[in-house]
């Protein structure tokens, strides 16, 4: 089959490898229909997560056709359309149980690694390094799946592929920032980063009764798209001062809660933003964090910041002092995704949860590499390019 | 492990090279003589864990050079199964004909994987899936990426 491969620091190449198969008694292997780029993607791509291996297949955000089932597969058949969680849960270790999916402790294959880095380790993830099981990813014609009664979960007949596809990420990590928060009628809500997770974020926080929410960004079209199709208002970071909007619209107190949907790769503005990138690029630090300081800053007193962004090892000028004199709660984890995507397909289905206008462009996966440009530099108004591994 | 692996691993960042410079022995008891004991806690009860006190696969089949022991663990969490290299030269001469020259990554890794076994009834991989072409540098890193498993010895 053909498969998008990692070949090095900003480097992609199409190959051709050998198709997939059953390795584990509860695998399926999917004919991979739609799998989109991310931003948590670039991190590999730019080298700040640097257990990338030359020759590993990317991505992890991804719907198909079930074409192959394990022994031990009691939820799908040969046949079904599915979508697939870009976290991997075995479903029976204490964290599955819990619900904490993205803790699973069975289902990441190199767990020595974030151990040592992190102390212990997270769940599996598809095409997401040797640090996170050394999966292959879903850029590619066909895709194995583990733990496929836990992880993939049948489409409803209504909903278009181009919609689903971001069931299998951009929607329920938007949901649980917004859901781990604890986001109550009532509540002031903003959102940092109108990306796919972003914009998800602000929807959900729609849902679940915030009153008012507000999402930043700096690039127009994502803002407009944010503003029409998901209904929050809007702040343009690099027009506007964002802790001055947030603190007038919010009656001087600041949100209840803030939702960092940006990541370790946080562009900003001013010194700060050059200062972290100087950093970053010696090796003094690994992540740049402008947007979750700033989330951190405007967070009303005993509110609850939700990082949803993607770091990967330190960062440097962390307002730890904010965060506790402000009596502030921290709540991360990559998605717990087994969790929530039942229910959020059948939100989408029902039109709650509009997502197909995301997909702003869609490629062979031939033209992989470009997309990944396109969407790493935003041209051309790209919010997501989606491979289409059939042509 | 081997110290190319653990380069390669401290380039994810700091903190792995703070848990690295600490220098002190993680594999030591707090009497600095006897291996410490490896623990996992596995979402089982003990009598599944160990029936009739027989630990399970593969640490039985590692007989007497491993010890192993089994509690409840706190708040319903299952069972506390503990394993660590036999007392004596016997055990350890045992542990390295049968392990190699790792006793303790031998012990975590069976650990892992009867965890594992009990938990989902088989040991996860990704050996056999397609990648595109590999190259000497990435090939270090995933054999000391997929070499350690369970909680490394150090």
């Amino acid at each position: 089959m053909r498969a998008l491969c990692w070949t090095g620091v900003n480097e992609l190449t199409v190959e051709r490898v050998p198709d997939p198969r059953i390795l584990n008694r509860h695998d399926i292997i999917v004919e991979v229909t739609l799998s989109s780029t991310c931003g948590s993607d670039l991190h590999l791509l730019g080298g700040y997560i640097p257990a990338m291996s030359a020759g590993d297949i990317i991505g992890h955000e991804f719907l198909g056709t079930v074409v192959e089932t394990g022994p031990d597969v009691r939820r799908h058949r040969v046949g079904d359309r599915v979508v697939v969680c870009s976290i991997i849960g075995c479903g029976r270790c204490w964290y599955c149980e819990q619900g904490l999916w993205s803790l699973c402790d069975n289902s990441n294959t190199t767990p020595g690694v974030p151990d040592l880095v992190y102390g212990s380790n997270p769940a599996g993830i598809f095409g997401y390094s040797h640090a996170m099981g050394g999966y292959a990813g879903s850029h590619a014609e066909y895709v194995r799946v583990p733990f496929a009664d836990q992880g993939a979960f049948s489409v409803p007949e209504g909903l278009s592929d181009e919609a689903a596809v971001f069931a299998s990420d951009a929607v329920p990590t938007g949901w649980m920032g917004a859901d781990l928060a604890g986001v109550r009628p009532g509540d002031v809500v903003a959102v940092w980063g109108c990306g796919g997770v972003g914009q998800m974020a602000a929807r959900a926080a729609m849902l679940l009764g915030a009153e008012r929410v507000i999402a930043i960004d700096r690039l127009p079209e994502r803002l407009e798209m944010t503003r029409r199709h998901i209904g929050a208002e809007t702040i343009d970071y690099s027009t506007q001062d964002v802790l001055g909007e947030l603190i007038e619209r919010t009656g001087g107190r600041g949100p209840d809660v803030c939702i960092e949907a940006v990541g370790m790769e946080a562009h900003g503005e001013g010194v700060q933003y050059h200062y972290d990138r100087a950093k970053q690029q010696v090796r003094l630090a690994s992540d740049r964090i402008s947007a979750l300081r700033e989330a951190i800053h405007a967070c009303r007193k005993g509110g609850t910041v939700s990082v949803l962004g993607v770091f990967g090892g330190l960062a440097d000028k962390f307002p730890i002092g904010a965060v506790m004199n402000k009596g502030l709660t921290l709540r991360t984890g990559q998605q717990h995704g087994q969790r929530y995507i039942p229910d959020l397909l059948e939100r989408m289905d029902r039109g709650e949860i509009r997502t197909a206008h995301l997909l702003t462009h869609l490629l062979p996966l031939d033209e992989g590499p470009r997309g990944y440009a396109m969407f790493k530099d935003k041209t051309d108004g790209c919010v997501r390019a989606v491979l289409r591994p059939g042509g | 492990m081997e110290k190319s692996a653990k380069l390669v691993l401290a380039a994810f960042g700091a903190a792995g090279v703070a848990v690295l410079l600490s220098g002190r022995s993680r594999d030591r008891g707090t009497d600095g003589r006897r291996p410490r004991w490896q623990v996992v806690t596995v979402n089982r009860p003990v009598e599944e864990v160990a029936p009739a006190g027989r630990p399970p696969e593969p640490l039985a089949a590692l007989g007497d050079a491993v010890r192993t022991r089994v509690r409840p663990a706190p708040g319903g969490r299952g069972t506390e199964l503990a394993a660590r290299p036999g007392d004596g030269t016997r055990g350890r001469a045992r542990l390295a004909r049968t392990m190699g020259r790792h006793p303790e990554q031998t012990v975590a890794t069976a650990l892992r994987e009867a965890k594992q076994l009990l938990e989902v009834g088989e040991v996860t991989t990704v050996e056999g899936q397609p990648a595109g072409r590999r190259t000497a540098t990435g090939t270090l890193l995933r054999s000391a990426a997929h070499r350690s498993r369970g909680r490394l010895p150090r």
